[in-house]
């Protein structure tokens, strides 16, 4: 059931527009994450459905209710602030019990809840603390009870670990993985990373200026990415151009660049004649010295020309006629055993029919976002 | 090197010597000289008598002084009330307004002081008078009897007090709001505080340094003001400052001047003593974190 609806929702300030024309739909009780790099609109939805932001055309419906100009206080709704937002001057138990405070609830039954959430984040030993004498988690987790004691419809997190180090941010997302499923909430989860997004979400929708460019689970956006910027905003990949020379079965033969001629699920039923963009993830593409026996395979020679050796997984650069495609070869053997791929190698890369991903939608600015810089590689690599 | 304890401390002496010497040399020192003379008499011609007395202290119980002490307790209580309760909002407003137009309003704040005090106020008798704009205006809207005064009554002397030490409230209640944290109001409103809950148990706990603050810089000033009751107030609404003018101008009597200045400060010190021990326990239960 869709539960929190924005609908042809539109924002600009000034002359800038933050949201266009925008509909998406949050199911009952799921983690909804909207993923995008910053400026693409996310935070600003979230503060348009918070209420704190008022849209310039379009509705907000949660639960069958047009909520659109409602004030925040009279929403459903509850935030997780990206800097926390405690109030400095009132205890750990104070935060906590602010919303039920306002409300009007009597004392006892207060009381009852914060201990209740207290005991649900581990934050009874420092109930009487001020914020200032607590660590970036703690904070966090505080934050997220003072949200969640109000019960909301929806609770809203904005960038909610993006002020925490890497090792608690890896926490943490189980600590939300496991209060969402203890308390049963809708969670509508704001993020400009990837690997957060990926971990914690029924579905995603990768966000680009103002628009939704997809929306599906995590394995829909990564596997079948509709556009060049959720293929490459999405973990890494290659993008590939053709001509559609003919059409055999499920499969099409394509002319790419300067390659031999390769065969590629076609999905979008092109026609002969048409134009295809296409994506690879590295890892799924093969590197080897001896040339693979398989049958039904896209087979190209090339040399390499740069490898990172990252442990688990070793990245390629290799030159296919002058132009470069990124690989991934994931190791599952002993390394020392094998004959390393050294730079300059001539070696065959090969790919399964069913791997190259056809795009609806491809924009050359989106290659930009795959020169990863050598430090965000590894980065990636201790996640 | 680094600097031992011993020597850090030693600088720090040495660097707070010069203006120590100068608070001793001009506000320790002529306080005392203050509350020494009012142990003496006045002789005949204007000046300090030799002997140590305590008729002096005794002249201080004539009955005249409760009322004109009462009513410049209340008369400075009720305007600083009303000045901060006035200064909270324009504060607010001006630290969320964007930076250009936060200038120019704290220009217009300022703006007044370019004009001689005593100008201002003599404007004010001016407005008040019985031919002035404000008693026509409202003689004309049948607000007031066109018989009755303006100046001389004990609202007018506190409208004149507001209004001469509001930008007093208002600058450190700026400077507080300039520095809260906008987005926990958000966080208020968020948790389901209407926008004046969001006030009264975000915004003013957390500028409560600023109003600390404006109370002190407008209460001591309403205690001791002197010209404002003396113009706009007249005979009837004298305040303890008119007073001591008159002590010292009109009759010449120094020591008297002295001991009703010396109990106006008693009244001073005691409230500023009382908020700094507030501060003080505020701090350390980290409100100032």
């Amino acid at each position: 059931m869709d539960f929190l609806i924005f609908e042809n929702i539109s924002k600009s300030y000034g002359s800038n527009k933050v949201i266009d024309n925008l509909s998406i739909a949050v199911k009952k009780g799921e983690i909804f994450s909207l993923l995008g790099p910053s400026g693409c609109g996310k935070t600003t939805l979230l503060r348009i459905a918070a209420g704190f932001e008022e849209p310039d055309a379009g509705r907000v419906i949660l639960d069958g209710q047009d909520i659109t100009n409602l004030p925040p206080n009279k929403r459903k709704l509850n935030t997780v602030f990206q800097n926390y937002a405690l109030f400095p001057h009132l205890s750990v138990k104070d935060n906590i019990a602010f919303g039920l405070k306002v409300s009007g609830f009597g004392k006892g039954k207060i009381n009852d809840e914060v201990e209740r959430y207290l005991d649900l984040i581990q934050m009874t030993d420092h109930a009487s603390k001020k914020p200032a004498k607590l660590s970036g988690g703690q904070k966090q987790r505080v934050a997220i009870a003072r949200a969640l004691i109000n019960k909301p419809d929806v609770l809203l997190l904005d960038e909610p670990l993006a002020a925490l180090d890497l090792k608690l941010r890896q926490r943490m997302l189980v600590d939300l993985d496991w209060m969402h499923d203890e308390v049963g909430i809708t969670f509508l989860y704001v993020t400009h990373d990837q690997s957060e997004a990926m971990s914690i979400s029924d579905t995603i929708a990768v966000m680009n200026k103002g628009r939704i460019e997809q929306k599906g689970t995590s394995v829909e956006v990564y596997e079948a990415p509709r556009t060049s910027f959720v293929a490459a905003f999405i973990g890494d990949t290659n993008f590939f151009d053709g001509e559609v020379k003919s059409i055999d079965g499920d499969y099409c033969l394509l002319s790419v660049e300067s390659f031999p001629d390769i065969r590629v699920y076609n999905d979008k039923a092109v026609k002969p004649g048409g134009k295809v963009y296409l994506s690879i993830r590295p890892e799924k593409i093969g590197i080897s010295h001896n040339k693979p026996s398989e049958e039904k395979i896209n087979l190209l020679k090339g040399k390499v020309e740069e490898i990172i050796y990252l442990g688990s997984h070793t990245k390629y650069w290799i030159s296919v006629n002058g132009f470069r495609i990124s690989v991934i070869a994931v190791h599952s053997t002993f390394m020392l055993d094998i004959k390393e791929i050294s730079f300059n190698d001539e070696v065959y890369i090969y790919w399964s029919l069913d791997s190259c991903y056809m795009l609806e939608q491809y924009k050359e600015e989106d290659e930009a976002l795959l020169t990863l810089p050598d430090d965000e590689i590894l980065d990636q690599e201790t996640v | 090197m680094k600097p031992s304890p011993y020597s850090k401390k030693r600088n720090e002496l040495l660097s707070s010597f010069p203006s120590f010497i100068w608070l001793v040399i001009l506000f320790v020192i002529p306080i005392g000289v203050i509350f020494a003379i009012a142990f003496k008499a006045a002789d005949p011609y204007g000046g300090i008598g030799e002997e140590w007395t305590l008729s002096t202290i005794k002249e201080l119980f004539n009955p005249i002084y409760p009322v004109i002490f009462w009513r410049t307790i209340y008369l400075s209580l009720i305007s600083t009330f009303i000045a901060i309760l006035l200064a909270l909002p324009v504060g607010y407003y001006i630290a969320r307004t964007g930076k250009r137009m936060r200038e120019i309003f704290l220009v217009l704040v300022i703006v007044p002081f370019w004009t001689n005090f005593l100008i201002r106020i003599i404007a004010w008798k001016v407005l008040l008078h019985p031919d002035g704009f404000i008693k026509k205006i409202l003689v004309t809207l049948s607000l007031a009897d066109p018989n009755s005064i303006l100046l001389y009554r004990p609202e007018t002397v506190l409208i004149v007090l507001v209004y001469s030490h509001l930008p007093f409230a208002i600058l450190p209640i700026y400077a507080a709001a300039e520095k809260f944290d906008f987005s926990l109001i958000e966080a208020a409103r968020d948790l389901g505080a209407s926008r004046f809950q969001a006030f009264r148990k975000v915004f003013l706990p957390g500028i409560s340094s600023g109003i600390v603050a404006a109370f002190i810089v407008v209460l001591i000033p309403s205690l001791g003001s002197y010209v404002i009751p003396e113009l706009v107030g007249g005979a009837s609404v004298e305040m303890i400052g008119s007073k001591i003018a008159q002590r010292s101008f009109v009759d010449r009597n120094l020591p008297h001047a002295s001991a009703l200045s010396a109990l106006l400060m008693l009244a001073v010190f005691i409230p500023l003593l009382f908020a700094a021990l507030w501060q003080r326990k505020a701090a350390l239960t980290g409100k100032f974190k």
